[in-house]
């Protein structure tokens, strides 16, 4: 039996007290904080990716499959099952990851960050053309079920909190657990020196595929999460944009951490929210200087914050 | 004693650069064999070709009887075939427990686990074992960017072994590393080759080095192996001293540059 360490106790801690003080929350922050759960889970794929080395810049790719599966599984299959759609999302995710890792692994740098642009940016073309789909408006998601809830209904703004908390909080403690592991190692040897790790008898190939499948089901998972709790899926999702705000987030937290994703998620929604709300037209400017900011006196992430303080500590 | 390497018309072009020309060598397993050259000539061609690390353009290798040409990194390493550098090839930017706790788990076989941590206690004591053979316990926590030359050479070494190979490749172990560590290096590196019984072949600039701890050298001159003997009689010949150590080394019965 393996025992919980300090961080997963946190974490289930974390997890507790979000959902009892989403209870005395307002409709807004509930649904911002779905959002950003939803969107730390795509960007811990991506913090996957860049502790072995590689940036993504095609999450969106996944996050756009975990999407329109829920749509389409709502719409299509009469699925209403939340936690179904998010299996299906989730199965379709792996199965085009599989294929498209086959090459992208075999790819860095900047070569690695474009082509998975590319593919992004196909899934989005086609997505764009598809008349039946809505096009580039998208569709709406239809009301989902999960075990007794009905979203027609309950509170589903709540309960999709509820949902992306529980979730969240599963694949965060696998992902703690996982960066200890061997194969989590392994993945920050590639980075450091791909020679060596094969002369150690470790498949760096091998390593980075299921690596990069696993990135992609999780952020399959944010993409579903977000369709459920927005009820809406368009293109966009897959635009290469949103790719680059995952990217963001991530050097926003860094990768130090599970939780890091997160919180960064979080201040990067709330930072959003706000700029848009000064400077209308220039909330990207505002974004900007955040990320000049953290890059200059934070290069490892908001998360070097807590870890600066430790040491300090000690 | 049984045979262990074997290359036959072993050969390598860069267009029209022949670095390597018609290499045929036997090593018999326990073997510390040295290869010596001037800078160019062939030896780390060689061992790159051996150690799957550049195809070669001609010729065979086989290991333990069996022929492992083409073979990458990964399946000599299984095979019992492993290397260090001359610009040790380490994980700068992780504790030297983890390089050493990743490559103790490559060697199990278990480097695909997701769930159980990579420090198992088997796993740091035998970590924590290999740093005291190689006298480095000081650097377990450290960085590697924290660690002088010598010390990381050691680590590049100890990595090498802890993959339980039978035969170890070592190119350049002292290069970098200044006059006084040398000898302490190469008398921590033989004493944990001694206690492994493995067979060694080693690149080495240094003819007080060769003349101290191997039995047998190649010279190598120009891509092609100009002498291959007892250590004595390599650097007393002619030709070796013309073209490798220069004419001013005379071998001593006891070692080192007269």
């Amino acid at each position: 039996m393996m025992k919980a360490d300090r961080t997963e106790l946190s974490l289930i801690g974390v997890a507790i007290a979000v959902a009892i003080a989403a209870q005395f929350s307002p409709n807004w922050l509930v649904f911002t904080l779905t959002l950003a759960i939803s969107t730390g889970l795509v960007v811990m794929g991506v913090v996957m990716l860049m502790r072995a080395g590689l940036v993504s810049f095609g999450q969106g790719l996944f996050y756009c499959l975990g999407g329109y599966a829920v749509g389409l599984g709502g719409r299509f299959l009469g699925i209403t099952d939340a936690l179904v759609l998010i299996g299906l999302g989730v199965v379709a995710t792996v199965a085009i990851a599989m294929i498209l890792g086959l090459l992208v692994t075999r790819y860095r740098e900047i070569f690695f960050a474009m082509l998975s642009l590319a593919f992004s940016m196909i899934l989005y073309g086609i997505l764009v053309k598809s008349h039946g789909l809505g096009s580039t408006d998208g569709f709406g998601v239809v009301d989902w079920t999960l075990l007794w809830f009905d979203s027609k209904t309950g509170d589903s703004a709540n309960m999709a909190l509820m949902l992306a908390i529980a979730l969240a909080l599963l694949i965060a403690l696998f992902l703690n657990r996982y960066f200890k592991s061997s194969i989590g190692l392994a993945c920050e040897a590639i980075r450091e020196n791909e020679v060596r790790v094969e002369y150690m008898g470790i498949s760096r190939q091998q390593t980075l595929y299921i690596n990069y499948v696993i990135a992609a089901a999780i952020g399959s998972v944010g993409g579903s999460m977000t369709a459920l709790a927005a009820g809406h899926v368009d293109p966009t999702m897959a635009y290469w944009t949103i790719s680059g705000e995952f990217v963001f987030i991530a050097i926003l937290g860094g990768t130090g951490h599970v939780a890091a994703p997160f919180i960064a998620a979080l201040i990067f929604t709330l930072v959003r929210t706000y700029a848009i709300e000064l400077a209308p037209n220039a909330w990207q400017m505002i974004l900007g200087i955040v990320l000049l900011l953290i890059i200059l006196f934070l290069p490892k992430g908001i998360w070097s914050l807590f870890t600066r303080k430790k040491g300090a500590a000690s | 004693m049984t045979e262990i390497l074997k290359t036959e018309g072993l050969s390598r072009y860069f267009g029209a650069v022949t670095a390597a020309e018609n290499i045929n060598v036997t090593i018999t397993e326990g073997e510390i064999v040295g290869v010596i050259g001037s800078n160019g000539a062939g030896k780390t061609t060689f061992i790159n070709m051996v150690t799957g690390y550049l195809p070669p353009s001609k010729g065979s290798i086989s290991f333990d009887g069996k022929p492992i040409k083409g073979l990458g990194p990964r399946k000599l390493m299984r095979k019992g075939l492993t290397r260090s550098f001359q610009i040790p090839q380490l994980f700068l930017e992780l504790p030297v427990i983890d390089n050493l706790s990743i490559a103790l788990a490559a060697a199990e076989h278990k480097q695909f686990q997701m769930l159980c941590p990579v420090h198992t206690p088997e796993r740091l004591k035998a970590a924590e074992e290999i740093l005291e053979q190689m006298h480095i316990t000081e650097y377990r926590d450290e960085m590697v960017t924290a660690m002088p030359q010598g010390a990381r050479k050691l680590l590049d070494i100890a990595i090498a072994m802890l993959g339980k190979p039978r035969m170890l490749l070592l190119d350049e172990p002292t290069s970098g590393v200044s006059m006084e560590e040398k000898y302490t290096l190469m008398d921590t590196v033989m004493e944990a080759v001694r206690a492994r019984g493995l067979t060694v072949l080693f690149v080495e600039h240094d003819m007080e080095i060769v003349q101290r701890y191997v039995t047998r050298v190649l010279a190598f001159a120009s891509g092609v192996v100009i002498k291959d003997g007892p250590v004595d009689e390599v650097l007393a010949d002619e030709k070796v001293q013309e073209l490798v150590t220069g004419k001013q080394h005379k071998p001593t019965a006891s070692g080192g540059d007269a």
